[in-house]
């Protein structure tokens, strides 16, 4: 308790004592974690936009020929809903279809009058559980008679996948190289205070002080330099990403037809990431640049 | 009770110290002397586990130093007080303080404290410049304070590094008659020298060491080699 106290009253004394160094560092690593910040919630969106796109192309539709009769189609759906990866199968005539095409026309649905017949095929929409399973269904469904053809949007979310995996594996990449930077940038700043007092270390060993009531005062002030700096750029992060919602919100919904994860959302989010994170690179700094004094 | 038995220690081709062995037994107030390069400063940082011995044991108070974990290191520091040639105070404290710091790591009480710290500067003479900066004292009274700070703690064994290398000679003899006073409460005191005069006088343990090596070890003896 004496020993937390001693490093907390230290921490303090040292921070304000170096505060050039210590304003200096905090730029820094604040600087580090904006951009960090700016590629978490790139991640995050991305990571959203990946969702909403799987769910879009989780269905499958079954065109059956013509001459397949509604029992046969049953009997289809029966074995369907058996094969692993299928969630539900369920029957969907060229009524419902032709149905559905009104109403996506709208207007322009009297255009769909003219026609003689109704020349949509009936069909078996099947929604997956495992999108990783399509092609496997797939297989399964094509095999049954009286089947027409099965589109496979496989191709196409995989390309989505990849793209998706490619940018969040970058931005972790981004991430990871920032951190440790950071981590460097802190223990340079302590090495700073520990060399000033590199006397006192010293005296402090010969008298019988325990390695970590020597770390103690310099873990803390990392640890306090990290907190600084983590509040200090979710502050700014969120100030920027608000700026980006506002002027990009509305192209984001219309390109990518997901609307970006809401600022304030975010807040909390960030702040519990970036928090530990802040403490973590200052108290990580702190033992590193501190090795070398204590190795006795 | 220090016992070095059969200690080898070697810097790469450098011989620090060799087959050394040596008995301190508790209350002894024991010389080292040799030539410089001799092995006298790794004899004491054998001791404090500043360095580890490359064969033989070590024991000091009963801990086995040869085979301690780091863990265990502060435990054995806080056995010995260390006084240096160069006083180490903290320049940034007062007498009070750099004394008191010593008490602080040691997780003694603010009353303790402020209850110890002037009995043990009344001991050594200053009292009245507990208030002062290090850089306000004489550096016999610096070393004075620092000697109060090593012994606060009540080590069993003191370790003087030439503690009166940078003294002239009257407060040169005002420090020994400073350790003999301490010796006499019981605790054992190694001091490391180079000066003839005060060995001659104070008639107490030599041990000499020479190429690391042991080479002299008398009850009330004298320097033996004047050209060291
Ligand atoms: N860190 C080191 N690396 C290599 N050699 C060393 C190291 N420390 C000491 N030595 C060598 O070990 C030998 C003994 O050194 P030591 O410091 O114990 O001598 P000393 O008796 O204390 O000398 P002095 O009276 O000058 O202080 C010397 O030959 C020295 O060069
Ligand atoms: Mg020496």
């Amino acid at each position: 308790m004496r020993t937390i106290k001693y490093a907390f009253k230290q921490a303090f004394t040292q921070v304000f004592r170096n505060r050039t160094m210590s304003i200096a560092s905090i730029f820094s690593i604040t600087a580090m974690l904006l951009i960090l910040g700016l590629f978490f919630i790139l991640a995050v969106n991305v990571g959203l936009a990946t969702e909403n796109a799987k769910n879009k192309f989780d269905t499958l539709q079954i065109y059956l020929l013509d001459t397949t009769s509604e029992e046969s189609a049953q009997e289809m759906i029966q074995s369907l809903s058996t094969v692993d990866g299928v969630s539900e199968a369920w029957y969907f005539s060229k009524e419902s279809a032709m149905e559905e095409f009104r109403v996506r026309w709208g207007d322009q649905a009297y255009l769909l009058d003219t026609l003689a017949k109704n020349p949509l095929p009936n069909s078996i929409k099947v929604t997956l559980s495992d999108l990783s399973k399509a092609d496997a269904v797939i297989e399964v469904a094509k095999a049954f008679p009286g089947v027409e053809d099965v589109p496979n949007s496989q191709d196409f979310i995989d390309q989505i996948l990849k793209i998706t995996n490619g940018i969040q594996t970058g931005a972790m990449a981004v991430i990871v190289f920032l951190v440790i930077v950071s981590v460097v940038v802190v223990s340079n700043t302590i090495k700073l205070t520990v060399l000033a007092r590199e006397r006192e270390i010293s005296i402090m060993k010969y008298v019988g002080a325990t390695n970590w009531f020597i770390r103690g005062p310099f873990l803390v002030e990392g640890m306090l330099i990290g907190c600084f700096s983590a509040l200090a750029a979710v502050g700014l992060v969120m100030a920027v990403y608000a700026k980006i919602v506002e002027l990009f919100g509305q192209q984001a919904l219309l390109l990518l037809s997901t609307s970006l994860v809401p600022a304030n959302f975010l807040t909390t989010h960030l702040t519990g990431v970036f928090l530990p994170l802040g403490i973590s690179i200052g108290a990580l700094g702190s033992i590193i640049s501190m090795r070398r004094f204590l190795d006795t | 009770m220090i016992e070095f038995t059969d200690v080898t220690k070697k810097y790469g081709e450098n011989i620090g110290l060799e087959h050394a062995n040596i008995k301190i037994k508790d209350g002894d107030f024991v010389f080292l002397v040799g030539p410089s390069g001799a092995g006298k400063s790794t004899f004491i940082k054998l001791i404090l586990r500043e360095i580890k011995a490359d064969s033989g044991t070590i024991f000091i108070d009963g801990m086995e130093v040869t085979k301690m974990s780091n863990r265990m290191v502060p435990q054995l520091r806080r056995t010995c007080g260390m006084v240096f040639q160069d006083f180490r105070l903290l320049p940034k404290k007062t007498v009070f303080e750099n004394v008191a710091f010593a008490m602080e790591i040691v997780k003694f009480s603010q009353r303790t404290i402020r209850r110890q710290v002037p009995h043990i500067l009344s001991m050594v003479g200053i009292s009245s410049k507990a208030d002062k900066y290090p850089h306000e004292l004489s550096a016999g009274e610096q070393q004075r304070v620092a000697i109060a700070r090593a012994v606060i703690n009540n080590p069993k064994v003191l370790i003087a590094d030439e503690p009166t290398g940078n003294l002239d000679p009257d407060t040169a003899w005002e420090i020994m008659k400073l350790l003999e006073q301490i010796n006499r409460r019981g605790t054992t005191i190694v001091m490391v020298t180079h000066a003839k005069d005060i060995v001659d006088r104070m008639n107490k343990r030599v041990v000499t060491i020479e190429k690391g090596h042991i080479v002299g070890d008398v009850r009330e003896g004298a320097y033996i080699n004047e050209n060291y």
